[in-house]
């Protein structure tokens, strides 16, 4: 006993926590553990295998190889959802930020009403997605009853609406990010810009912009991979129409890599293994977008 | 100098009656909602932004027909979204911040292995493991309310325990120590030492998870028996997927029903709410 007491305090720092903490390894780790096997490990790695599978159920698979990934690649609804995506990614992404951070500039001028302002635009961002989508559904064939059309009938509408879906969705969000970023640049620094004849575009400009890089990062990879991952405010919305034929395949115009996914796996019963070879090549487009964000957010931590 | 003072001052107030009509035509999409839930179904699509009027105002009767309306009643998705919310949140927070304290106190080859897979598991998309997940949750009879905690706990495990790790890193381990010394176990040492701690943290992730578990929509419609158990995403979407003539006044009642109490809790946590998105956006 006593000697073990001098070991302890031998190496004071962790081991007197360490080891007891070890011995209750069932209670600590455990269940978050079992549970991330069951809700995570084991779905994954069985989805990774049997997108090498021709199957219907789990259980029933056949390895067939490569052959989903070169039918995933051949599909011409893949592709097209992959284009919309990519275009959509980009246009929401330069929308949604530049807005974001005018209204955060705005915001961090000291005028009247700031706090309820900042309520206000945060609050679409906890209104869940298919929920957002029916709201806007109802408000865009509003409109466009009234000229004899419907956001479902027409590719550019759905876009578009879309666009305004997201970005009303999740300017606040940015804009919480922006202000942040925004209030922790330095008074000093602007000041000195102030007192050597620096006009309030310069400063924002020269100062503001570069000082607050980190914030900019964190935001475009958020608009980025919201609009990849994008899937309920696409379902509820328009749900991929109008549908269009070409050459004998119907392609769904404006439907996005996540609901193409959810689509290839329970309209296609025979096989499914070739919506989990989409599935898995749409998890390393997402990965490889976080990953590279992953990079960029621990580069800067170093150079803090 | 004086006239540029007034002229910034003259530049704040504009921008103020500017930021007054964005603020406004904002929160237009739920006054319309607002409104139409008090209109009868045909003037809805019609008269989507006029007032309800002597014709088109049918009182309360959407709130009543939408309560019953898809063979499923509205209060018991409701009971279950709120349910399945709280269980599901409690558990995380309880079991990702044990285990996070767990990882970095111990620090073994094993908790590290761990620590970066759920680090991992937080850029896979859901659609990755959708279709396995569900069938795993048949298996295992994970697919009732009662039992989906479980799942959420899986799959949500990455980021809380990316951010509890975080979090727990940063802790002085002196007071740990001290608790020690003075003869606390380590189940003691965590719940009345290093729990109260993580306070700010718990709030961050609490409201990242309360937030996602509530408007989830796939994973609940995938995992649960849908003709027994609904949540609110999923009995919305089911009203207007499965009706050739929906009902547009009822599902407007239902819809401001579900987000009626998002708002009430929005606006008596936004103080959490803010800083614990903001956190999580920076950390995730």
């Amino acid at each position: 006993m006593t000697r073990k007491r001098k070991n302890d305090g031998a190496a004071l720092n962790s081991p007197l926590i360490r080891r007891p903490i070890k011995h209750c390894f069932a209670l600590f780790l455990l269940p978050t553990f079992a549970a991330f096997c069951i809700g995570f490990l084991y779905p994954f790695a069985k989805g990774i295998f049997l997108s090498f599978c021709k199957f219907k159920l789990t259980k029933d698979w056949t390895w067939v190889g490569f052959s989903n990934y070169v039918k995933a690649f051949q599909d011409n609804s893949f592709a097209h959802a992959f284009w919309y995506t990519a275009l959509f990614a980009v246009v929401s992404l330069l929308l949604i930020n530049i807005l974001a951070f005018a209204v955060a500039y705005a915001l961090t001028r000291g005028i009247r009403g700031t706090n309820l302002f900042r309520t206000v635009f945060f609050m679409p961002n906890l209104i869940g997605g298919i929920v957002l989508g029916y709201i806007w559904s109802m408000i865009f064939d509003g409109i466009l009853s009234r000229y004899g059309t419907s956001i479902l009938l027409n590719s550019t509408y759905g876009f578009w609406g879309l666009i305004i879906l997201m970005c009303w969705q999740q300017i606040g969000y940015m804009m919480i990010i922006y202000i942040a970023g925004l209030q922790a640049v330095s008074e000093d620094m602007l000041e000195a810009a102030k007192i050597d004849g620096a006009s309030g575009w310069k400063s924002l400009w020269h100062i503001t912009i570069p000082n607050m890089m980190p914030s900019f990062t964190i935001c475009t990879f958020l608009t980025l991979t919201n609009s990849f991952k994008l899937f309920d405010q696409n379902l509820a919305l328009t749900n991929g129409r109008p549908f269009i034929q070409s050459g004998g395949e119907t392609i769904k115009t404006t439907e996005m890599l996540a609901l193409n996914i959810v689509n290839a796996f329970y309209a296609n019963n025979t096989n499914r293994g070739v919506g989990q070879a989409k599935a898995v090549i749409f998890f390393i487009l997402v990965a490889a977008i976080g990953l590279i964000q992953l990079r960029a957010t621990r580069s800067r931590e170093v150079q803090q | 100098m004086k006239s540029t003072l007034s002229g910034e001052k003259r530049t704040k107030r504009a921008l103020t009656i500017v930021f007054a009509v964005i603020a406004v035509v904002y929160v237009l999409p739920i006054v319309i909602v607002l409104m139409n839930s008090f209109k009868a179904n045909s003037y809805v699509n019609t008269e989507t932004f006029a007032l309800p009027n002597a014709a088109s105002f049918v009182g309360v009767d959407n709130y009543v027909k939408g309560m019953t309306f898809g063979n499923y009643p509205f209060w018991k998705s409701a009971l279950f979204s709120l349910f399945i919310t709280l269980t599901s949140s409690a558990l995380i927070l309880i079991c990702t911040s044990m285990a996070a304290w767990y990882i970095s106190r111990v620090g073994s080859l094993f908790s590290k292995i761990v620590y970066y897979l759920c680090v991992f598991s937080m850029v896979v998309p859901f659609q990755m493991v959708m279709f396995t997940l569900s069938k795993t949750a048949d298996v295992l009879k994970l697919n009732t309310p009662w039992t989906i905690p479980v799942i959420y706990l899986g799959f949500g495990a990455g980021l809380a325990v990316f951010m509890f790790t975080g979090f727990v890193k940063g802790l002085p381990l002196e007071i740990e120590e001290a608790a020690a010394i003075d003869g606390c176990g380590p189940i003691r040492t965590y719940f009345s030492v290093v729990f109260p701690m993580l306070r700010p943290t718990m709030i961050s992730v609490g409201v990242l998870e309360i937030m996602w578990v509530w408007n989830d929509y796939l994973l609940p419609y995938l995992v649960l028996d849908r003709t027994k158990y609904m949540t609110i995403p999923i009995h919305i979407q089911y009203l207007k997927g499965s009706y050739g003539t929906v009902d547009l006044g009822a599902t407007m009642a239902l819809i401001m029903l579900s987000i009626v109490p998002v708002i009430v809790f929005y606006l008596t946590c936004q103080k959490y709410i803010i800083k614990g998105v903001a956190a999580g956006a920076v950390k995730g």
